[in-house]
C-alpha cells in the first residue's frame, strides 16, 4: 500500500477534522432527518422479539438468504474519514469479485442516522444501502428490536470465523453475531494535556480532583457518562442496575455542582484540550493519537484504573438491502489479514483482527523514515492493538432489555448533562 | 366584457397562489402534524399513538423550566445589548455615512457570508482561556489567571448578539435611512436643540425599525441552540437544545414537539404583548405628534 498520504495535506486535514465528520456536535444535518421521522408519524413501530435458540436463528438465516443471488454491486454507507478515501481495499475487492462498490461517508451520529432511516424501514422501504456501520448501543439495540437487520448467513463469513479475535465473537450486545460483525472498535478513557498536568491522571476518580477545578471535559453522550460514574464507584456498566445509575448520577452531579466541570463535550473536546481550555477530559482512544500526528501536539490518552468502555462500531445489512449477498462478501472481506492490517493503519482504531499486527509490523520493517516511524508506533500501540492486560479492563455499554429501561437511564444521565 | 371581470377578480389569488402553496407545504402541514405528534404516547420501538396525551407538555414544561427561563433572559440580554450597540450604528450610517453608506452596509452583513456555525466556532478561538483576547491580559497580569469567559452564561449572551447583530441594525437602519431630511431642518427651524429633534423626531420615526429589530433578535436568540451548544458550560443548556436532544438522541418526538409549541406559544404571547404595548399603530402615533 502506498504510505504517500501521511505526508499529504488533505490527509492530515482530514485527520484534524475527524470527530467533527464522526460525531457531529451540532447535528445540524440531523434536523432535517427529525423532519423525515415526523412525516412518518403515523408509521407504528414493529418490535418484533429477537429469536432466542439457535435453531431459530439458523430458520431465520435460511428464510432470508434463500434464493438471494449476487448482483455485481454494492453501496456502502459509512461514517467519515473511515477507511483511506483512496480505498484501496474496496479497489482490490472489485479487482477480484467484480462487484462494484459505492462507498458513501454519510453516517454522522447513530441519533441522525436511525432518524434518517427508521421510516423507510418502518415502511419496507430500501435506504438505498445494503450494508452499513452501527455503533453498539440504544440505536443498535433498537435496530435489532424493531427488525430492521438482517440476521448473518455465517457460511458466507469464513474469513470472520478463522480470523476475528474471540473476544467479538460473543459481544454482549450481539451474542453470536446475529446480525453484525465488527468494522472496528475504540476506547473511552482519559486524554491530558502534559503542558498543564502535573502529575498524569491515572484513575477516574482524578476527573473528581478539586485541584482542576473548571478544567475538565466530560462527555455529552448519556452512556459515555455513566459508564464513567459507574466505573467510579467501581461498578461494572454492563449489568448496573437502575439504583445504580442514581447512584452513579449523584456522583455526577456532585461533580458538576462544585464546577470541577467545564463542559460537556460532544465531540469537540480534542481542540480545548490542545489549547489548554481543558486540562483533562474523558476522550476516544483515536482521537489523540491522531491530533498528536497531525499537529504534532503532545497529549496523553490513559485507560483508567478503575476501567474505561470498550465501543465497536458494527457492519450490519438492513432488511431492505438490495445487494444482501454482495454486501457479506464485502464484509467477509474485510476479516482477510492483509485487509485489516490496510485497514488499521489508515484509521488507528482497534482492529478485531488480531493476526493483522505482525501484518502492520512487516509493513514497518519495509518502509523507511517517516513512515517506517508511524507504522511501528501503530504496529505497537495498545491503542490499535490492545493486549489482554487492556482488554481486561474495558467494560462494555449496558444493554437495555427494554424502551422503558432505556428511557429512564436517558433521563436520569441528560438530566446532568443538559443542566 | 363579463371574461375579462372574472381575470380581474380571479388575478389577485391568481398572485397569491404560490406564496399560500408555499406557505401550506411548509408551514401549516408541519406545524399541524407537530401538534398531532404533541399529543401522542408512546416510543420509537412500539410506535406512536394518538391519544390526547397532554402530560407530555407537563412533564415538558416541569421539567426544563430552568431551560425556558433561561433561554428567554439570555433572549432579552441579547435583544437589549444588541439594542443599545446596534442604534448608534445605524444612526451613524443613515446619517454620517455619506457617500460609502452602501460599504459600511455590506460590512454589517460580511459574517453573515460566513455559515452560522463556523462563525460561532472562531468565537472559540477569540475567547479561549489562552487565547488571542485573554492570553495577553493574562500574561501582563490585568485578569486573574484562571479566568475564562468561555463556557460561561457570557459567553453564549456574547455570541446570540454577535449572531443576530445584522437583524438589529438593518431594520433600524431602513426606517431612519427614510427620514426626510426636510423633517430634521423644519425641527431646528422651530429651536429645536439637536438633543430634542432627536428624541421628538428621529427616535419616534425609527419606532417602527426598532419594533422590527428586536422581533428579528429576540425570537431566534430565545430559541438558538448553537451558541449554547457551542460557547457555553454547564448550566448554559438553553432550550432549542433540549428540543434537539429530544428529537434526535431520545427520538422522544411528543415532549419534542409539545416543547416546540410551547416556546412557539410563549413567544406570540411575548409578541402580541409587545405589540399591544408598542404596536405599530401606535408607533404610528407618536410619529405623527
Amino acid at each position: 500500500m502506498n504510505k504517500d498520504f501521511i505526508n499529504d495535506p488533505a490527509f492530515l486535514r482530514g485527520m484534524t477534522t475527524r470527530r467533527i465528520g464522526r460525531r457531529d456536535a451540532f447535528r445540524l444535518a440531523g434536523l432535517s432527518a427529525a423532519g423525515l421521522a415526523l412525516a412518518a408519524c403515523g408509521v407504528q413501530g414493529k418490535g418484533s422479539p429477537r429469536p432466542t435458540t439457535s435453531a431459530q436463528v439458523q430458520s431465520e438465516v435460511e428464510k432470508y438468504w434463500s434464493g438471494k443471488v449476487k448482483n455485481g454491486h454494492v453501496n456502502f454507507a459509512n461514517w467519515p474519514l473511515y477507511m483511506d478515501p483512496k480505498q484501496p481495499e474496496l479497489k482490490e475487492f472489485t479487482k477480484r469479485t467484480g462487484i462494484t462498490v459505492t462507498y458513501k461517508e454519510v453516517i454522522q451520529d447513530n441519533p441522525s442516522w436511525f432518524a434518517k432511516i427508521q421510516p423507510l424501514l418502518a415502511a419496507g422501504q430500501s435506504i438505498n444501502y445494503d450494508l452499513m456501520v452501527i455503533t453498539n448501543g440504544i440505536h443498535f439495540t433498537q435496530l435489532v428490536r424493531l427488525g430492521y437487520l438482517v440476521p448473518l448467513d455465517h457460511s458466507k463469513l469464513p474469513n470472520f470465523a478463522a480470523n476475528a479475535a474471540e473476544r467479538y465473537k460473543n459481544e454482549s450486545f450481539d451474542p453470536g453475531n446475529v446480525y453484525s460483525i465488527p468494522w472496528a472498535s475504540g476506547m473511552t478513557g482519559i486524554a491530558y494535556n502534559p503542558k498543564y498536568v502535573d502529575t498524569p491522571p491515572t484513575k477516574i476518580a482524578d476527573l473528581w480532583n478539586p485541584k482542576y477545578k473548571g478544567k475538565v471535559g466530560m462527555m455529552a453522550d448519556a452512556q459515555e457518562i455513566a459508564n464513567f460514574g459507574l466505573l467510579l464507584l467501581g461498578i461494572k456498566p454492563e449489568t448496573s442496575t437502575p439504583d445504580d445509575w442514581e447512584k452513579a448520577a449523584e456522583k455526577l452531579r456532585e461533580q458538576r455542582d462544585s464546577g470541577i466541570v467545564r463542559k460537556y463535550y460532544d465531540q469537540s473536546y480534542i481542540d480545548p484540550l490542545a489549547k489548554g481550555d481543558i486540562w483533562l477530559t474523558m476522550a476516544w482512544s483515536g482521537d489523540v493519537f491522531q491530533k498528536n500526528i497531525s499537529d504534532g501536539t503532545d497529549l496523553r490518552f490513559v485507560i483508567p484504573e478503575e476501567g474505561a468502555t470498550i465501543w465497536t462500531d458494527n457492519m450490519v445489512i438492513p432488511k431492505t438491502a438490495e445487494n444482501p449477498v454482495d454486501a457479506i462478501m464485502l464484509m467477509d472481506f474485510f476479516y482477510e489479514v492483509e485487509i485489516a492490517a490496510s485497514l488499521a493503519e489508515y484509521i488507528n482504531y482497534v482492529t478485531p483482527v488480531p493476526a493483522a499486527q505482525e501484518v502492520v509490523r512487516k509493513h514497518a520493517a519495509e518502509a523507511t523514515g517517516e513512515d517506517k516511524r508511524l507504522l511501528e508506533q501503530v504496529a505497537e500501540s495498545p491503542l490499535v492493538f490492545p493486549s489482554e492486560e487492556d482488554y481486561a479492563k474495558l467494560h462494555d455499554y449496558r444493554n437495555f432489555t427494554s424502551t422503558e429501561e432505556q428511557q429512564k437511564f436517558e433521563r436520569i444521565f441528560q438530566a446532568i448533562t443538559t443542566s | 366584457m363579463r371574461g375579462r371581470g372574472l381575470r380581474a377578480a380571479l388575478t389577485p389569488y391568481a398572485l397569491v397562489f404560490p406564496g399560500a402553496l408555499w406557505l401550506g407545504i411548509f408551514f401549516v402541514i408541519p406545524t399541524v402534524v407537530m401538534l398531532s405528534l404533541s399529543l401522542h404516547s408512546g416510543n420509537v420501538t412500539d410506535g406512536y399513538v394518538f391519544t390526547w396525551n397532554w402530560q407530555s407538555y407537563v412533564d415538558g414544561i416541569t421539567t426544563y423550566t430552568d431551560q425556558i427561563v433561561r433561554s428567554l433572559v439570555y433572549g432579552f440580554l441579547a435583544t437589549v445589548i444588541e439594542l443599545i450597540i446596534g442604534f448608534p450604528v445605524a444612526y451613524w450610517i443613515a446619517f454620517k455615512g455619506g457617500r460609502h453608506k452602501s460599504v459600511y452596509l455590506f460590512l454589517i452583513l460580511l459574517p453573515f457570508l460566513v455559515s452560522f456555525v463556523l462563525r460561532t466556532i472562531s468565537w472559540q478561538f477569540l475567547l479561549s482561556d489562552n487565547g488571542i483576547l485573554l492570553g495577553p491580559l493574562k500574561s501582563i497580569g490585568l485578569i486573574p489567571k484562571d479566568m475564562h469567559i468561555l463556557a460561561t452564561g457570557a459567553a453564549v449572551v456574547c455570541g446570540l448578539v454577535y449572531n443576530f447583530f445584522p437583524f438589529m441594525v438593518l431594520p433600524i437602519y431602513a426606517a431612519l435611512e427614510r427620514i426626510d431630511p426636510r423633517v430634521l431642518e423644519a425641527a431646528q427651524d422651530l429651536y429645536a436643540s439637536k438633543f430634542q429633534t432627536f428624541l421628538r423626531v428621529v427616535f419616534p420615526l425609527s419606532l417602527p425599525g426598532v419594533f422590527a429589530g428586536v422581533l428579528m433578535t429576540f425570537v431566534p436568540a430565545t430559541s438558538d441552540y448553537v451558541n449554547a451548544t457551542v460557547l457555553g458550560g454547564t448550566g448554559n443548556t438553553m432550550i432549542g437544545n433540549v428540543i434537539q436532544n429530544q428529537f434526535l438522541i431520545n427520538q422522544d418526538y411528543p415532549v419534542a414537539s409539545a416543547l416546540s409549541f410551547t416556546l412557539m406559544a410563549i413567544l406570540l404571547i411575548g409578541i402580541f404583548i409587545y405589540a399591544r404595548a408598542l404596536g405599530t399603530e401606535d408607533v404610528l402615533e407618536v410619529a405623527a405628534r
